[in-house]
């Protein structure tokens, strides 16, 4: 079998999806065809087919694929070119990416149903999936960075995919641009890594360089501290998080691929693709430190939203600091397993979300309640979801997030106590807030949805926001069922039987973990490299306890806050206290980038000085042809045809002469 | 190919317009008349690029007339030829020719006269961009000034007297410091040749090996700066920009094409050919001795012109203002000749060139297409749009396609040329490079926010766009999609398979450099 075409093809199916459903679909079946849909999931079946085989022969062979490649701009010594790198890490994500959309593609045949732009929706989509399987699958590094945007930019049409809501053109808007700004760092990385040697922009020539000492610590320094913040900005990591919040205006089935499982792991996915180059750099530390930050700065927030996608959002930039702060201490292995098993689950939680919207209509935890009864298979796949999310044995989330913590504990110096610290603090909120959303949204009394919503901001003369509709309580459909099903199955067992601790029938002990590390480019087959990476993660007893009282602990503390009817006295008292305040404000940082340092900063300032700078010196222009024309006026008497001025001239000219003359001595 | 290609294809246009003036009365045949000429032009561009032999490289196509000027009165002769810098601003013209005039259906007012201007246009860029004589180059550089004053002023809308005036006095103004350049170095006894390259086929020996090292009449550092000034205005880089936006905002639309499309690459073009072309080893001073104020100069116009742009509340003048800022990667390109030429001078020069290109057929997308929202909404306040989106979707989809390939979104051809020329100077200019990819942070910015005014949320309450005129908004007809789509096919395929023009125009860029 020809391998390189498998994995061209990988990419290519979906993108012929996007072309076909963005130039026919629309013009000949019509803006709203579930045809649409059916050519973007077909496709996105078959590259998940592939990528199974694909995935097979890797861990069967255990070899990688390297395809050698395509030229793409040639010009003396600027040589960029496209070519497949098809390795362990790509192998891991191209599954994730395959089968979690298409369980979301599926899921939107029922979601989206009877959207008048459906076939709009499956086009970007496509071109999303492509987008996101050309990044994992890049061989160079200016190939990365075209993926990259291009992921940035289904990402932006997604978001904004109900156009006519202003939130949403808004939050499609502020989610590219700040990612835009994490790109100008990745860009300056990518710049400067050029500048160093033109041959490294190939990941495969730069791991060799790395490898054999070529690249100096410094310049691996610069290069990483740039893919840092182009990292930060696409994994929403503090202080470039606040688009992610707001991106959650897009449909649901978009966040829970696009939000949740994959686009914003490719920052994740970025640093564990220049591991060796990072591993080299003194900014390790700092990944390990803004992922940790960000993990429980983003969990204090999701404490008090009551907006359930938000919670999800703000738990998805928790988790992701988790992967960042996994991979800062070195960490390689626990951080992709934990991107793996927190894709299923967190996808799990957001099609739950969409799912539980579908019958109340609303978003808003504080108008739902009691809908257990009415939809037991969301409940069930979103209370396990939570329950792996929380981290709770023996459910996937458990294990990955153990061994984090466990890798934490094990590099015995200040940074891992750190950072351990930090992990378990999140852990707690965590479950807290998962809790929260759980108990407000399944149990206790049903408080009337939408409807009651609506009436209250009207009450309120506030704005009644499009997705706060008419509630129908009733189960949803089987197409949104079935993918929550699939999703909440993996939830429960594929952390443990991907990456068990005992040697299970076919799978070897930490199998998972031996597969990711078994990566000759990136660990140069040095055994301690790989250890120190988690190849062979020690199960640590003493923080599986710990982290699991802990998480016990915050399920309990919500269970009483919201779940005791007296202690609604509590709830009240706690959202008067100023925590409270700075937490719902989001710690004022949107008050701060948008309406400080964007609007009153950059545009009232610095932009209307220089607008105004340029009007006047533009006047400076006017000016100077006034002053001509002046001049010209005022000596245009001269012209004025008559014929007396005319012989004024000539005498005063030939007396100018005579007295020249005279001057110089003699008339001639 | 026919012997003479190129010389046809410059005054094809300007015979047609005599032929309208003299044979012509009713509009409509007019409006096919030129439609047709500058459809015949642009298939004769196409075929001149394709038929470019990339194996023999150097200058082909040459049409040479020793004497057409008396020999002995000034060594002057007519020659015209294309390398790989000038064939896909050859083609430029051509495309954006034949747009031009496709865009121009809607034009009511004194069509024949508007019809000869816009073809006596066409012609004068032709000839700037295949001139290889200096006085035949400046002959076209100024002569184009007479039709876009005619256009600018009488079809214009908003202060058109006053934009034309404008427009005409800067140029006019760098065309006169040009001129003395030239004259200075026509009158140098060491040089007297006004031959712009070196022909070892036909034995001539241009200016660029003549100069160096030679005696002339005024310091080399003097005349360069000459033609620099000259070529900064047209560009236009800060501080000398001030005419674009007025000129822009008040052209016709199809002007505000060829204005934006290929009038500012006569500059970039320029530069490449003359500052670099002439000045790398002259007595006393090299172009490599001030690379670095001309890198300073591309950020500062770059980001300023960004930074002005978010605030720009028309349409057009906020495209116009980012013009500004994208020619200033051009300029920046051209500042990778750095200290001393070398490959990254080369892939820098490369990327100024690719650039112009891919603004040219960006920014003209972006003019047409505000040009027919305008034509819908009858306002180009963006206050005063909203909503936009579902009334005229393929608008509104063009729109964002020539929104996206400004902000240098992979895959448009706005990246490529853009990552070549960062990729090239932050090797050599690392400060000034990085200010200036800054502006790619602020495009996204301008851009995004001008999109979602026009096209996303509701409509607002106004007057002039009334919810009367709203209702009744159609989307383009089908036969507009030609001037689109002959705009839209090279941002798509610069984009994904650059390397179709890099190729040539890497011939005519180590032409230049030594």
């Amino acid at each position: 079998m020809n391998y390189e075409f498998l994995s061209y093809l990988v990419i290519l199916l979906p993108l012929s999806a996007f072309i076909i459903n963005g130039l026919f679909t629309r013009n000949l079946l019509g803006s709203a065809s579930i045809y649409a849909g059916y050519i973007t999931i077909s496709s996105i079946f078959l590259s998940f087919m592939i990528s199974l085989i694909l995935l097979f022969q890797i861990m069967v062979k255990s070899e990688q694929f390297i395809f050698d490649p395509i030229s793409w701009i040639s010009i003396s010594h600027l040589y960029i070119s496209f070519g497949i790198i098809l390795d362990n890490l790509t192998i891991v994500m191209m599954v994730v990416i395959t089968s979690v959309s298409l369980l979301v593609q599926i899921y939107g045949l029922s979601y989206m149903h009877g959207d008048k732009s459906l076939t709009r929706y499956y086009t970007y989509m496509s071109l999303f999936t492509a987008s996101m399987l050309g990044l994992v699958l890049s061989k160079n590094i200016v190939q990365l960075f075209v993926f990259w945007e291009l992921v940035g930019v289904s990402s932006y049409m997604l978001i904004g995919f109900w156009m006519n809501r202003p939130s949403a053109a808004d939050a499609a808007k502020k989610a590219f641009i700040m990612t835009r700004f994490g790109d100008f760092g990745f860009l300056f990385g990518i710049l400067y890594l050029f500048s160093v040697n033109p041959a490294y922009l190939d990941i495969n020539t730069l791991y060799s360089a790395v490898n054999n000492g070529e690249i100096s610590s410094y310049s691996a320094t610069i290069i990483s501290a740039g893919f840092l913040v182009g990292a930060i900005g696409k994994s929403a990591q503090f202080p470039l998080h606040t688009w992610l919040p707001d991106a959650m205006e897009g449909p649901t089935s978009v966040s829970a691929l696009i939000h949740s499982a994959t686009m914003v792991t490719a920052g994740v996915f970025l640093i564990a693709r220049f591991f060796p180059l990072f591993d080299i750099s003194n900014i390790m530390i700092y990944v390990a430190l803004i992922g940790a930050v960000t993990s429980v700065f983003a969990a204090s927030m999701g404490l008090v939203v009551d907006d359930i996608k938000k919670v999800l959002a703000y738990s998805t930039v928790s988790q992701l600091g988790y992967m960042m702060f996994a991979l800062g201490i070195g960490a390689y292995a626990p951080a992709i397993f934990h991107l793996f098993t927190h894709a299923f689950f967190k996808a799990c939680l957001f099609l739950g979300a969409g799912s539980v919207h579908h019958a109340s209509g609303t978003f808003n935890m504080k108008y739902m309640g009691g809908m257990r009864k009415i939809m037991p298979v969301t409940y069930i796949a979103m209370m396990v979801s939570s329950l792996s999310l929380a981290g709770l044995f023996p459910l996937s989330g458990f294990w990955s997030k153990d061994e984090i913590l466990a890798h934490a504990a094990h590099q015995e110096n200040l940074l891992g106590y750190f950072v351990l610290i930090l992990g378990l603090i999140a852990a707690f909120m965590t479950a807290f807030y998962m809790f929260r959303a759980i108990f407000l949204v399944f149990h206790g009394e049903w408080k009337g949805g939408g409807e009651s919503e609506q009436k209250e901001l009207i009450k309120n003369s506030q704005s009644v926001h499009p997705t706060i509709v008419e509630p129908h309580l009733e189960e949803s459909p089987k197409f949104m069922i079935y993918p929550m099903v699939i999703l909440g199955a993996l939830a429960i067992v594929i952390g443990f039987i991907v990456n068990p601790l005992i040697d299970l029938l076919f799978i070897e002990k930490h199998a998972f973990a031996h597969f990711i590390t078994d990566n000759y480019e990136v660990f140069n087959g040095d055994k301690t490299k790989i250890y120190k990476a988690g190849g062979s993660p020690k199960f640590d007893l003493l923080i599986a306890i710990i982290s699991s009282i802990i998480a016990i602990s915050g399920i309990l503390l919500a269970y009483a806050l919201y779940v005791k009817e007296k202690n609604i006295s509590i709830q009240k008292n706690l959202s008067k206290g100023v925590i409270y305040k700075v937490l719902s404000n989001k710690y004022y940082l949107d008050y701060l980038y948008e309406d400080i340092i964007i609007r009153k900063l950059f545009y009232k300032k610095l932009s209307g000085f220089l607008r105004w700078f340029d009007e006047n010196t533009d006047n400076i222009n006017v000016q100077i042809s006034t002053i001509v024309t002046r001049f010209s006026r005022s000596i245009l008497f001269l012209q004025n045809g008559q014929t007396q001025v005319y012989v004024y001239g000539m005498f005063i000219g030939i007396l100018v002469l005579f007295l020249l003359f005279y001057l110089r001595g003699g008339l001639i | 190919m026919f012997d003479g290609i190129l010389s046809v294809t410059i005054f094809i246009p300007v015979i047609s317009a005599l032929i309208i003036l003299f044979f012509f009365k009713n509009n409509n045949s007019i409006r096919y008349f030129a439609n047709f000429t500058t459809g015949i032009v642009f298939l004769l561009s196409l075929m001149m690029f394709l038929n470019y032999d990339t194996e023999i490289s150097g200058f082909q196509m040459i049409d040479y007339f020793e004497a057409w000027i008396p020999f002995e009165y000034l060594r002057s002769s007519y020659i015209v030829g294309i390398d790989g810098l000038s064939a896909p601003l050859v083609l430029l013209t051509g495309i954006l020719g034949f747009v031009s005039t496709l865009a121009s259906l809607k034009v009511e007012k004194r069509v024949k006269e508007y019809h000869i201007w816009l073809l006596v246009l066409i012609s004068s860029v032709f000839g700037v961009f295949v001139s290889l004589d200096l006085l035949l180059f400046f002959i076209f550089f100024e002569f184009e000034l007479i039709p876009m004053y005619m256009l600018i002023s009488i079809w214009g809308s908003g202060r058109p007297k006053y934009s034309a005036m404008k427009f005409v006095l800067f140029t006019l103004f760098g065309g006169a410091l040009m001129l003395v350049g030239i004259l200075s170095i026509y009158m140098s006894t060491d040089v007297g040749t006004l031959i712009m390259v070196s022909i070892p086929e036909l034995s001539l020996v241009g200016i660029p090996e003549l100069i160096q090292y030679s005696d002339l009449l005024l310091p080399a550092s003097f005349i360069f700066i000459l033609f620099f000034i000259a070529f900064a205005i047209k560009l236009p880089s800060w501080p000398v920009h001030s005419w674009l936006p007025d000129a822009h905002t008040d052209a016709p639309t199809a002007v505000s094409v060829m204005l934006a499309g290929v009038l500012l690459k006569m500059a970039g073009y320029g530069l490449i050919r003359i500052n670099i072309g002439f000045f790398q080893n002259t007595k006393g001073f090299t172009i490599h001795d001030v690379s670095i104020f001309i890198s300073i100069l591309a950020a500062i116009s770059v980001v300023y012109g960004g930074i002005i742009t978010v605030r720009q509340t028309d349409m057009k003048r906020l495209i116009a203002f980012s013009s500004i800022s994208h020619m200033g990667f051009v300029m920046l390109g051209v500042s990778a000749i750095g200290t001393s030429s070398s490959n990254t001078s080369v892939a820098g020069i490369n990327g100024a060139a690719l650039q112009m290109f891919t603004h040219g057929t960006i920014t003209g997308l972006a003019f047409l297409m505000v040009g027919y929202t305008y034509e819908r909404t009858h306002t180009r306040h963006i206050p005063h749009l909203g909503g936009l989106w579902h009334k005229i979707p393929i608008i509104a989809t063009f729109f964002f396609i020539s929104g996206f390939a400004s902000l240098g979104l992979p895959m448009l051809s706005g990246f490529v040329s853009e990552i070549m020329i960062f990729l090239s100077t932050f090797t050599i200019w690392p400060i000034a490079t990085i200010v200036s990819a800054f502006g790619v942070v602020l495009a996204a910015g301008y851009i995004l926010w001008m999109i979602q005014r026009i096209f996303f949320g509701v409509k607002p309450p106004d007057e002039i766009f009334s919810d009367e005129i709203y209702d009744q908004i159609e989307d383009v007809k089908k036969i507009n999609l030609l001037p689109i789509l002959l705009l839209t096919i090279p941002v798509f395929l610069v984009g994904i398979w650059p390397s179709f023009l890099t190729e040539i125009i890497n011939l005519g860029v180590e032409g230049v450099i030594r």
